[in-house]
């Protein structure tokens, strides 16, 4: 029982990771009805310029402490992902308008190349360190009740803190406020939101902001977690099947399917994984997505599509 | 004397070979009620969609308040103050009835981006102060009961009036309404012309309304305008128009 909880919880912290990446591919999503492909590039993207700017900061007199060059590296991150959103909408969205979706999608792929190519080319393509000064030492739970207690990783029990409070600032961002009332209008009826002064072009850059913000949060835990480097722009392809099982189009979703992935991989992976030779990790996520889209084309959470004939 | 609010110049529409509007022109009076009618395929909505900077008329001009625009997108028309409804209903599904009248407000709003991501007080006076303003466009439509209901699960009457909420929130200088009272019954019509009269005599809004029901174009309008085929047929007012030989042979097919 210990253990099974034990890789139940690993499971769910994992999710909760695979969560950071997914809410960014639903918020594009949602807003323009566009599937990213760029966001695991837009996720490396933010760790690699996290990472080499805590490191410049670093070099700068009177910057010794590690709290003040994370703080400093926070913000010429966030200052540069503005400036990409802005280039992104101004140099390619904003031509786009109106195309069929297929046309933005092979976009996102465009720009998927384009910030790996930049990221690497400005940042360096080393593997780089963030340190957050999150707890590496594991917790031991429950040591009374079960005979070995349960191992909990603390790195990815903050992740998971970190990944809720997130999902609880946007969905007070979105209900709340009034830009993040523009946003859902712009996402529920662009020619209505139009009709009544919202522009395509503000909520476009504040949306890709926003994603590009939550790439940051992840490119942090994801970064400090395995390192920065290339391969964590991969991150994201565990992400899409955790978005296709919650529905691109919900947020709460998002979060439901990657739980699914991370609970349900690491479970079958033990308990299975010796009967069949191992290695379900790799494929779970993609074919219970595949199963689930024979069944339910929108996802756990997603809106149904009707369409009038 | 009166003041022209909106002045429509010599507006012809084509898609491809099919002539929507061919040399339209008309004015509209501040604080009159304008309608626009004609039968199926007259280019009552492809004008009400030039005014409102949906479709670029191909020849002529539309000036608001002397200010001319046309070559404008729908966002730089409503930031003039012009307003519209849909003819079939375009109001944003995710939320509720309140939500869908507040974001009507966010051309009144000036809170920037990051004091209100960061929930600073000017932010949160401003959010309360516009909450404020769309509850009483929610008390004066009579929706209070529907306040926190989600808009899809309402009956389509009350959905077309939500609709007319989210435009006045925006305190329109010029309400384009497309058909409000199309598939209501006898009893919402009437509420409906009593919200559309409440509002050009409380606010004094100068309206431009496109309507089947002739009945009811005929009690609510200043003056009308016929169209048919695309072609202005006739002008004046709904005495005259009602009397007008063309009007009667387009609305009843006759050969003249």
């Amino acid at each position: 029982m210990g253990f099974f909880l034990e890789t139940a919880i690993g499971g769910l912290m994992a999710g909760m990771l695979y969560s950071l990446v997914a809410i960014g591919f639903v918020l594009i999503y949602k807003a323009s009805g566009v599937f990213n492909f760029a966001h695991g590039s837009l996720v490396l993207f933010a760790a690699l310029a996290m990472a080499r700017f805590s490191e410049w900061a670093g070099t700068v007199e009177g910057l010794d402490s590690l709290v003040l060059r994370n703080l400093v590296a926070i913000v010429a991150t966030l200052i540069t992902l503005l400036v990409l959103a802005w280039c992104i909408q101004r140099w390619c969205l904003s031509r786009l308008v109106n195309q069929k979706p297929v046309t933005l999608l092979m976009a996102t792929i465009g720009i998927a190349y384009m910030l790996d190519g930049v990221g690497q080319l400005v940042f360096g393509s080393g593997i780089y360190k963030i340190d957050v000064g999150m707890p590496k030492n594991p917790l031991i739970l429950g040591a009374g009740m079960f005979p070995q207690g349960i191992l909990v990783n603390m790195e990815d029990a903050w992740a998971a803190v970190a990944s809720v409070l997130m999902v609880l600032m946007l969905a007070a961002f979105f209900r709340l406020t009034r830009w993040g009332r523009a946003l859902r209008a712009v996402a529920d009826d662009q020619k209505a939101a139009l009709s009544i002064g919202i522009g395509l072009e503000s909520a476009w850059l504040l949306v890709w902001f926003l994603a590009g913000l939550t790439a940051l949060v992840a490119g942090v835990v994801w970064g400090s977690k395995l390192g920065v480097q290339f391969a964590l722009s991969y991150v994201a392809l565990k992400a899409i099947p955790a978005v296709v099982l919650g529905g691109l189009t919900s947020i709460p979703g998002a979060i439901v399917g990657s739980v699914i992935v991370g609970v349900g991989e690491k479970l079958t992976e033990v308990y299975l994984g010796p009967h069949v030779g191992g290695g379900i990790e790799i494929w779970f996520a993609y074919v219970l997505a595949l199963a689930l889209l024979l069944v339910r084309p929108q996802g756990l959470l997603g809106e149904k599509i009707i369409d009038r004939v | 004397m009166h003041t022209v609010a909106l002045q429509v110049d010599a507006i012809s529409l084509r898609f491809g070979g099919v002539v929507a509007l061919a040399n339209v022109s008309f004015d509209v009076r501040e604080g009159e009620i304008r309608s626009i009618i004609g039968p199926n395929g007259a280019g009552k909505s492809s004008m009400l969609n030039c005014i409102n900077g949906v479709y670029r008329p191909q020849h002529g001009c539309i000036a608001f308040r002397g200010q001319a625009f046309g070559r404008s997108n729908p966002c730089e028309v409503a930031a003039l103050g012009v307003a519209r409804t849909f003819q079939n209903l375009a109001l944003f599904g995710g939320m509720n009835v309140l939500e869908n009248i507040l974001v009507g407000r966010n051309r009144m709003a000036r809170s920037g981006l990051f004091t209100t991501a960061l929930g600073l007080a000017p932010a949160r006076r401003e959010e309360a102060h516009q909450r404020q303003h769309a509850r009483r466009i929610v008390q004066m439509l009579e929706l209070d009961a529907y306040g926190d209901a989600n808009v899809e699960q309402l009956p389509y009457g009350i959905r077309k009036r939500v609709d007319l909420g989210r435009a006045l929130a925006m305190e329109p200088a010029l309400l384009l309404l497309d058909e409000p009272m199309a598939g209501m019954n006898i009893e919402e019509k009437a509420d409906m012309c009593g919200f559309i009269l409440e509002v050009h005599q409380r606010l004094g809004t100068t309206i431009v309304l496109i309507e089947h029901d002739i009945g009811v174009v005929m009690d609510l309008s200043d003056r009308i305008v016929v169209l048919d085929q695309g072609r202005k047929i006739a002008d004046g007012s709904p005495h005259e128009v009602q009397s007008d030989p063309a009007v009667v042979a387009a609305y009843l097919g006759l050969d003249d």
